[in-house]
Formats: structure tokens, C-alpha cells, sequence
């Protein structure tokens, strides 16, 4: 039976030091305020689990709660670089970063294996690339049937997959529409889950294309309206491009991007978004 | 100012003789999968000029998205908005790429090589980077899936270098048999556009060669910005300057990418 508590008690009861934890949202849906959270509790040695590693994944990791991403793109989308996370694996600040990198493709398969309770997945287009080789989790495999020779990817279990909704009912399941991403398979795939959502709803209307996360499956749901800005949920809010360009200056400076950290998401601060 | 002495337009940049070149290159293309920068202007600009009834793709898993502006991002609620269908990242890579159902992809990169192997992972060594760079995302299947591939990027001796730092996109390989080798089905990059000009591979070697030149631009020039000793086509030739006509759609296409308050 799914929980339904407050951001800050969702993320201590179900996330500790040293877990591993996917925090999913392709540019749509990216649960911030939930990363916000995990910042403000201190949580270390984290292993974070997210393929398109952004702003959320550069906060958490210039404030020293990452010990290793495992990702598939890190970048900040049409804007340029991520500085902490470049901070981290140029010059070791605040720590040395270790990192599992992987395409698209074989980090989404990741999570189909594990949400499909198999033990690997497998995919093209790996063969020859330096991702070969790097992760303890690619390998290659010949076809049991024809000899062909394709790529196996480890099936990946986070302790704790943290996605943004739409909507859930007071049961706790959950609706989630425009793009899907990946965020069904990290849900499936993890021993807990925890889904921010923008409203709870007393029954959800059915709508064409949505993912349903059916209350079983999701370990807790928190109200948190807003708590995907400045990505956005359709039908809700719009992405503000223009905090994802600003964020390339205050990033850049590890003093600016604390005092931005200390103003906007820190205890006693104005609150979670800017 | 009377009609007919209207101040000419301001001469193409390269960035925009880039855009519409490899623009050009999608004539006749059914499906495109679509990287964000100039192959995503590249792209929009085929639809708006070349290829009306083009599918564009982008990895979000958007199907057949009609973006009125430029996206910033692969997962502009513009793209979702505007697309036939929305599927899932699993789905959009496992069916719709690997499947084969894809006509072209257009990659950039930070580093190419003689075969067109990309690089877009880092600059230096891997475990003491001089440059971290995003990584590979969706381009090591697009290059491995897409019919052919279409890289753009801008030349230089640092870009186009005799072995790249790391090979994060397998483009022809070691050359000739090198992507049957790897069970890589599609027919990989078929043009490389730069800022100098547009390089093709031999159809036998796999061996990039210089086939165009913009106009202005000097064949010692491409050669010198070029890290390994470049082929040059026999009949080589000089790129058509961008038209008004392209100019000006690349140009409103460009200008309504202003970032959303």
C-alpha cells in the first residue's frame, strides 16, 4: 500500500547514505524539488542513476552527496557543459567522482532488464566503442540461435528510482502523460520507489497514452505542485529555458554556485525553486 | 530607402552555410532522427524547404514532431506537443531505431576521424580528462541504425584528428568490412558537412574525402585544419551559396528560438 507523506519524510524514510538511487525525467518531469531534498538531508556517498544527468544531477553532485554516477549524457541540453560535474572529474571537487557511463540505449535497457526481472538485456550499436570495455556491465554476446554477435547489458536494480507525475489518487496510483521517458522501467526496476506528484486527485480521469503506475508498485507519493521546475509537466507548467541558460554562470564559480545553493535549496532557504 | 535598393542581407555565416548544406542533404528523406544544435535546425530547415512530409524523431520519443520554434532541448514540450505519437525511451530506441525504421540521423561531434569515427565523450585521457564531454546519448545507435548518417561539425586540426581520444560512435570503423564485423546494419555516415566544406567516404576504403568546398574557402585551408593527410576528390567541387530563399527561411527559423520566460 503506497504511502503518501511530505517530501521530507518521504526522502528520510526511504533513502539513505550509500544506496543507490535513479532519479529519472527525460528533460520532462525531472524530480528537482526531491533532489533539492536529498541535498538539504546531507545524504552522502550516493550512487545516482540518471541518463540525462542535468542541473538536479549537478547540484547534487557539487554538494558532495555523489560518490558515482552511472549516466548515458551529461550535458545541460542545448546550452553547453554541467561545471560540477566537470569540476569533479577534472579536479576531484568537492571529491573524486567515479563514473559508469553508457549509450542511451544500453542505460534505458539497463532498466528494462531489471524491471523485467531478467538478468541482462540486449541491443546493437555498442559493438567498437570505447563503452565497451569501461563498464563491468556491457559485455558482449553471441546469439544462442544464429552466433550473431550482439551487446548484453546488465540488469540494473536501483535501491530507490524517484520520478515526478502528473497526478496520483489517494490510493497512490499514479498518472503520468506527455514524454514518458524512462521513468515506468526505473520504477519497475527498483526495490523502492518514490513519486513527487503535481496534485492528488480523489479519482483520475483516463487519458489516451498515459503511463499508470499502479498503487502496488510505488512505495510513496508526495504532493510537491512545481517540484519539477525549471523542467516542467505537461498540462501544468512550461520548462523555463531561461533558468537552464542561467544556470551555466552560476554553476561556473564553485563560490557562486554555493551561494546560490545556500539561497535557493539550503535550510532556511527561500524555498525550492528559484 | 527606396524599393529595389533594399540593404542586401548580410552574407551567410558559416554556422548557416553549415545548416542549410546539410539541410540539403535531406531532400527526399522520409524519417529523420534528429540531435539537438545545427542537425536539429538542419532538419526543421529540410522540412520547411525540401522535405514537407518528413518524420522528424528526436530520442525524447517524439514521432513525427512539427516544432513551430527550435527546440533548446530533445524534450521540448514543443516536440510532444506537435508529434503523431509520444513513445517511451526504451521504445523509441529498441523498436523504432534498432528496428531499422529510421532513413537518416544527423550527428555532431567534438572529434572525427579518417573513418568518421566520432568522439563526443572527452578530450585527453579517460580517467584525467582535459575536457569532460556529455558522452554518448543516443548517437553510438543512431550511427549504428540509421540507413545512412550525417555528421556536422566545425573543422579544424583539433576537431578532425589522426586518432580520437575516445571512440564513442562507430562510424566506418578501420575501413572496409569493419561495421558488418560489428553487426552495425545501417550504412553509417554517408557525408561529413563542416564549415570548410562536405567530405564523403570512398566507397571502397571507407577513407573520408574532401568532395566540396564553400565558397571562399581554400583548399590549403581545409587541408591544414585537417589532422591526417587529406584525400581530395578529383572533381572537386565548390559548395552552391545558401539563396536568398534558404537564407531567409535558415533565418526566421533561427529567430524564433528565443528562450520562453
Amino acid at each position: 500500500m503506497t504511502e503518501i507523506l511530505a517530501l521530507d519524510e518521504a526522502v528520510a524514510g526511504l533513502v539513505h547514505d550509500g544506496d543507490c538511487v535513479a532519479l529519472e525525467g527525460f528533460t520532462h518531469l525531472i524530480p528537482f524539488a526531491a533532489g533539492h531534498e536529498l541535498v538539504r538531508q546531507g545524504r552522502r556517498e550516493l550512487t545516482l542513476v540518471r541518463m540525462t544527468p542535468d542541473i538536479v544531477s549537478d547540484q547534487l553532485i557539487g554538494m558532495g552527496c555523489v560518490r558515482t554516477l552511472v549516466f548515458s549524457w551529461g550535458g545541460n541540453p542545448g546550452v553547453g557543459s554541467l561545471h560540477r560535474l566537470r569540476d569533479a572529474l577534472e579536479h576531484s571537487w568537492p571529491h573524486p567522482l567515479e563514473i559508469e557511463e553508457h549509450s542511451h540505449a544500453g542505460l534505458a535497457n539497463r532498466y528494462v532488464a531489471g524491471a523485467s526481472g531478467l538478468p541482462f538485456a540486449v541491443l546493437r550499436g555498442d559493438a567498437g566503442t570505447g563503452l565497451e570495455g569501461r563498464s563491468p556491465h556491457v559485455a558482449e554476446i553471441a546469439c544462442p540461435f544464429t552466433g550473431e554477435r550482439v551487446s548484453a547489458v546488465a540488469a540494473l536494480h536501483p535501491d530507490v528510482s524517484i520520478v515526478h507525475a502528473q497526478r496520483a489518487d489517494r490510493s497512490g496510483n499514479v498518472q503520468l502523460w506527455g514524454i514518458t521517458g524512462v521513468q515506468k522501467e526505473a520504477v519497475l526496476a527498483a526495490t523502492r520507489s518514490l513519486v513527487t506528484v503535481e496534485e492528488i486527485v480523489d479519482a483520475l480521469e483516463p487519458r489516451p497514452g498515459a503511463t499508470i503506475l499502479p498503487s502496488f508498485v510505488v512505495s510513496t507519493v508526495s504532493c510537491v505542485p512545481g517540484g519539477t521546475h525549471p523542467s516542467y509537466a505537461t498540462g501544468y507548467s512550461e520548462r523555463d529555458d531561461a533558468f537552464y541558460a542561467s544556470w551555466d554562470a552560476i554553476s561556473r564559480d564553485r563560490e557562486t554556485f554555493l551561494a546560490w545553493m545556500a539561497a535557493h535549496v539550503l535550510p532556511g532557504a527561500g524555498g525550492i525553486t528559484p | 530607402m527606396s524599393l529595389g535598393h533594399a540593404t542586401p542581407a548580410p552574407p551567410a555565416t558559416t554556422d548557416e552555410i553549415m545548416a542549410v548544406v546539410a539541410a540539403r542533404e535531406l531532400r527526399g528523406t522520409a524519417t529523420c532522427f534528429v540531435g539537438i544544435g545545427i542537425p536539429s535546425t538542419a532538419a526543421n530547415l529540410a522540412r520547411r524547404l525540401y522535405s514537407p512530409a518528413v518524420v522528424l524523431v528526436y530520442e525524447s520519443g517524439a514521432i513525427g514532431a512539427k516544432p513551430l520554434r527550435l527546440p533548446l532541448s530533445i524534450g521540448d514540450g514543443e516536440l510532444a506537443d506537435t508529434a503523431d505519437v509520444v513513445v517511451s525511451v526504451p521504445e523509441i530506441f529498441n523498436y523504432w531505431l534498432q528496428g531499422g525504421r529510421i532513413d537518416v540521423g544527423m550527428l555532431g561531434a567534438a572529434q572525427i576521424d579518417r573513418f568518421a569515427n566520432l568522439n563526443t565523450t572527452v578530450i585527453g585521457d579517460y580517467d584525467a580528462p582535459r575536457v569532460r564531454l556529455p558522452g554518448a546519448g543516443g548517437a553510438p545507435q543512431i550511427a549504428a541504425s540509421c540507413g545512412k548518417v550525417v555528421v556536422v561539425m566545425a573543422q579544424s586540426a583539433r576537431t578532425f584528428v589522426g586518432e580520437l581520444d575516445f571512440v564513442t560512435t562507430v562510424g566506418h570503423g578501420d575501413g572496409p568490412g569493419a561495421r558488418e564485423r560489428l553487426g552495425l546494419r545501417g550504412r553509417g555516415p554517408s557525408v561529413v558537412v563542416t564549415d570548410l566544406g562536405v567530405l564523403r567516404p570512398d566507397p571502397s576504403s571507407r577513407e573520408l574525402v574532401l568532395t566540396a568546398v564553400h565558397p571562399g574557402v581554400e583548399l590549403a585551408t581545409a587541408k591544414d585544419e585537417t589532422g591526417w593527410e587529406l584525400r581530395v576528390a578529383r572533381d572537386l567541387s565548390t559548395t552552391v551559396p545558401p539563396s536568398t530563399y534558404e537564407l531567409s527561411a535558415l533565418r526566421a527559423l533561427v529567430a524564433e528560438r528565443e528562450p520562453r520566460r
